[in-house]
């Protein structure tokens, strides 16, 4: 295989000059590192990029990119990413949610954006809190968590992004660890490059609201098999695995959405013509 | 009975039964080929809560002159069956010297249906079609009408033949027996139903409802994306888009919910494409913190609302002009817009042209309110013009030195937007209040100054001649706003031939409000009459918390299904002027 070549771009191209709002140690610091290095390694320029997010800390991201980006309203990143996709299939497009944005408000969109495979890489900054909010479950959230809003915790089982991303027809399926800027990194790399709609789960820590998730750190660990495109054997082990397993679990061969176009090309003046009697 | 060779303008047919039984194909058929023979009409259909099957009844209207709006009364019921009369004897009054065509194997006519005053006829409609091979009574039907209005057979079998071919020759040649069998019958009843002659200098009709008009508007301003979620009675324009899209180079998108259909439009909008979504109230509602945002990140986008009977699911088929409020209220915080609607079916077209120009121009969401009773209404008119409305969004190319700023502070209030490839463009586009770059802000400066540049934007922008429809003149107004329009020219019509001027002043700017076009045009008014389709009178309310309307007032106003018609707002009119 010949070698790509080099891209002419570094990271900090793809880096506003905007403060983050975040709070110092934040994990999602790391993620907006892992995504700028990726797009450098991609070498598209950064005029070619959206970054289209929702409302959250981490959906604050497109702002801080030195892309195109869209801050838009609380869950619907994904149908903004897929108009946009679809419209303008020339770009490299990136949603971005956090957890509460991505699997409780825009829960139903996540489960159609796999099913619809438009080729665009979804990035969740899973943190298992409404950060913004101060403090609240989100569907990611263990049962036992204590907050103002549910004391005592939810009583809930969390949910599983990644076997609800394989089960509704993700293509691309990988969860990584912010600390780990290489894998991260990697990851996003291979998941824009892979044809149809990757879902990145990047667990990044909420260390004001959950101070017990600096232990990341010490319990992550790389997925000990190697990835695969049967989504059985993804699903099983998905299933199985203690949610800290990272690396590219599962890259499917499913073709990409494309609109439906008409072999005929006509100007409105042929369609006019229908209602003439 | 009409005096014998008595020859009307227009004339109103309904063909009633049960589902399955054809009315509407009959109707369609005869509508077109009044088309083609140089008339105008209108056809509507009354469908039953069945998704299926069911009662159905075709309504129709055909004249020698363009007509705007269905009539309240009919001339002429025929009942393939009286399964749903009970139903459809409210809907579809009888003039007193109307004609009944009853099969006599169906059964007495019922009592709601008779008590009319109509004639009765009696033709024994499935006899006729069992004594032909393949032979249907929805055929003779379609032949019976044809023949009490003097539509020419012709036509009427040159339809048909395109409209059955695809079930086969027999179809075909069982449908041309019918129709020759049907016009005969007629010849063997009273005439009074002709229609006067017909209209040869202006040939060349279409034939469209209101939603496909929309469809075309929308393409022809210039949209090229679209996302859809089903809903009656919107659906229409979605399914005329998506093949019209495909094959213009354009792309449909069917969403999950309205909650993505809107916000796919605004993503394609922000990728450059001028964009579009259809739904009714229910769907409007989900919309509405979308087009917050987009009214708030300034990116155009146009969703057209097919209003029906409200609140909550309603009544999914039937109309209403209550969606006003939402339109224009129902966004939080203060978020500048443009509401349209359209008069008549044919301004359908117009009307969501100039919408997606409006958007499209000032960066902003524009909500076009039709209706169903324009939307699912099917109308004979002439070749629309073409307009000069086009998408034209002021961009940015890249070209200027210093810092490119997306929310720049402009002396119209409209800043170049950059759209995604132009290298230098870049920006992110905001719901957070935002400076000039686009960066979020609590600052009071920039909220102040993003909130007037918002309006100013709106509130400046030349509407020109296209706010409003004016015809007449008087003392005494009607004034109106969107599908009211037709049944209000009809009223002022024929209190012209008593003597009695009215002038109609009908609005189809309906936000921004254009008080200052709105008022001149009610200068010298004396006693206006406002007329709408809403329980609450809400266009009523607009008005008034919006300007001093000169003059004496009243209103008329209630909700649908019961859709208000001509007579009845002339008979007010009278009623004023003769106390
Ligand atoms: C419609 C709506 N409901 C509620 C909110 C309030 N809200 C803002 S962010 C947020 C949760 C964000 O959580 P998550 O997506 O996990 O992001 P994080 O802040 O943890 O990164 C909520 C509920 C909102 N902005 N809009
Ligand atoms: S609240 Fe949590 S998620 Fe939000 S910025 Fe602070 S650390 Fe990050």
């Amino acid at each position: 295989m010949n070698a790509p070549l080099p891209s002419p771009f570094k990271a900090r191209d793809y880096r506003s000059d905007v403060a983050p709002v975040w709070c110092p140690g934040c994990g999602d610091f790391h993620v907006l590192m892992s995504i700028t290095r990726a797009l450098a390694a991609l070498g598209r320029p950064p005029e070619e990029i959206a970054v289209i997010s929702g409302i959250g800390c981490s959906s604050r991201i497109p702002a801080y990119t030195n892309c195109y980006g869209f801050h838009g309203v609380h869950g619907r990143s994904l149908a903004l990413a897929t108009g946009l996709k679809v419209a303008r299939q020339d770009l490299t497009v990136l949603a971005i949610s956090g957890d509460g944005d991505g699997y409780s408000i825009g829960g139903n969109h996540f489960l159609h954006a796999c099913r619809r495979n438009v080729d665009m890489t979804y990035i969740v900054m899973d943190n298992r809190v409404y950060g913004m909010t101060k403090g609240q479950p989100s569907p990611t959230t263990e049962p036992d968590w204590d907050s103002a809003l549910s004391p005592g915790g939810t009583g809930l089982g969390p949910f599983h992004p990644l076997v609800i991303a394989l089960a509704s027809g993700a293509n691309f399926v990988a969860r990584e660890f912010s600390g780990d800027l290489k894998g991260s990194t990697r990851t996003i790399l291979e998941a824009i490059r892979h044809p149809g709609f990757s879902f990145v789960e990047i667990l990044s820590p909420c260390v004001t609201y959950r101070p017990d998730e600096k232990d990341w750190k010490n319990t992550v660990h790389p997925a000990v098999v190697e990835e695969t495109d049967d989504p059985a054997r993804a699903a099983r082990r998905i299933m199985t695995d203690d949610g800290m397993n990272t690396g590219i679990l599962y890259r499917g061969r499913r073709a990409p959405y494309v609109a439906h176009v008409s072999d005929t090309r006509v100007d409105i003046a042929a369609l006019e013509r229908d209602f003439e009697i | 009975m009409t005096a014998s060779g008595t020859v009307k303008k227009s004339v109103s047919i309904a063909i009633a039964g049960s589902g399955g039984a054809g009315a509407i194909t009959a109707g369609a058929i005869l509508l077109e080929a009044a088309g083609k023979s140089g008339w105008y009409g209108m056809m509507n259909r009354s469908v039953g809560p069945q998704i299926r099957g069911g009662e159905a009844a075709a309504l129709l209207r055909l004249a020698n002159h363009p007509v705007e709006c269905m009539s309240e009364e009919y001339d002429l019921l025929i009942a393939i069956d009286w399964k749903n009369a009970n139903r459809f004897a409210a809907e579809m009054p009888l003039k007193a010297d109307g004609l009944i065509v009853s099969d006599p194997s169906a059964g007495e006519v019922p009592e709601a249906v008779g008590a009319s005053g109509a004639a009765v006829a009696e033709i024994a409609l499935k006899e006729l079609a069992k004594a032909i091979p393949g032979g249907r009574e929805n055929m003779i039907a379609a032949g019976l009408a044809a023949g009490f209005i003097g539509l020419s057979i012709d036509h009427l079998i040159e339809v048909m033949t395109t409209k059955l071919s695809p079930k086969g020759d027999a179809a075909v040649a069982a449908g041309r027996i019918c129709l020759e069998a049907g016009m005969a019958q007629a010849a063997r009843h009273p005439k009074g139903f002709e229609i006067g002659a017909a209209d040869l200098k202006n040939q060349g009709r279409w034939l469209i409802t209101g939603n496909e008009a929309v469809g075309l508007g929308a393409v022809r301003g210039g949209v090229r994306f679209a996302a859809a979620y089903p809903i009656t009675p919107a659906t229409e324009i979605l399914e005329w888009l998506a093949p019209s899209l495909a094959k213009i180079g354009g792309a449909l998108v069917q969403a999950e919910d309205e909650l993505s259909s809107i916000n796919m439009a605004i993503g394609a909008s922000f990728g450059g494409r001028a964009a579009i979504t259809a739904t009714s109230g229910p769907g409007l509602s989900l919309m509405m913190e979308s087009l917050g945002l987009a009214a708030a990140s300034e990116v155009p986008v146009v969703v057209v609302d097919v209003m029906r009977c409200g609140p909550s699911t309603g009544i999914a088929t039937k109309s209403e002009q209550s969606d006003l409020n939402i339109a224009v209220y129902g966004f939080h915080g203060d978020a500048p817009h443009v509401v349209v609607a359209p008069l008549t079916v044919a301004d359908c077209l117009y009307t969501t042209q100039w919408a997606v120009h409006l958007a499209e121009a000032m960066q902003v969401p524009a909500i076009v309110l039709s209706d169903q009773s324009l939307g699912q209404a099917r109308v004979l008119m002439k070749r629309p013009v073409n307009l000069s409305f086009l998408a034209n969004r002021k961009t940015y190319d890249g070209k200027i030195d210093a810092a490119y700023n997306r929310y720049a502070l402009t002396a119209d209030g409209i800043s170049p937007m950059a759209i995604p490839g132009t290298a230098g463009g870049q920006y992110t586009a905001d719901g957070l209040t935002h400076c000039e770059r686009g960066t979020p802000s609590t600052r009071r400066s920039d909220q102040r100054e993003q909130m007037d540049k918002r309006h100013d934007k709106v509130a400046n922008f030349d509407y020109g001649v296209h706010w409003g429809e004016i015809t007449g003149t008087g003392e005494t107004v009607i004034l109106t706003w969107g599908s009211i329009t037709g049944p209000a020219r009809e009223a002022i019509r024929a209190l012209k031939k008593d003597g009695i001027e009215v002038k109609l002043v009908a609005m189809r700017l309906i936000s921004p409000f254009p008080k200052e076009a709105l008022l001149a045009s009610l200068e010298g008014a004396r006693r206006i009459l406002v007329v709408e389709q809403s329980h609450s009178g809400q266009f009523y309310r607009y008005l008034r918390s919006n300007c001093d309307l000169p003059g004496e007032i009243r209103r008329f106003h209630r909700p649908g299904p019961h859709l208000i018609g001509a007579a009845e707002i002339g008979n007010r009119i009278r009623d004023w002027q003769n106390p």
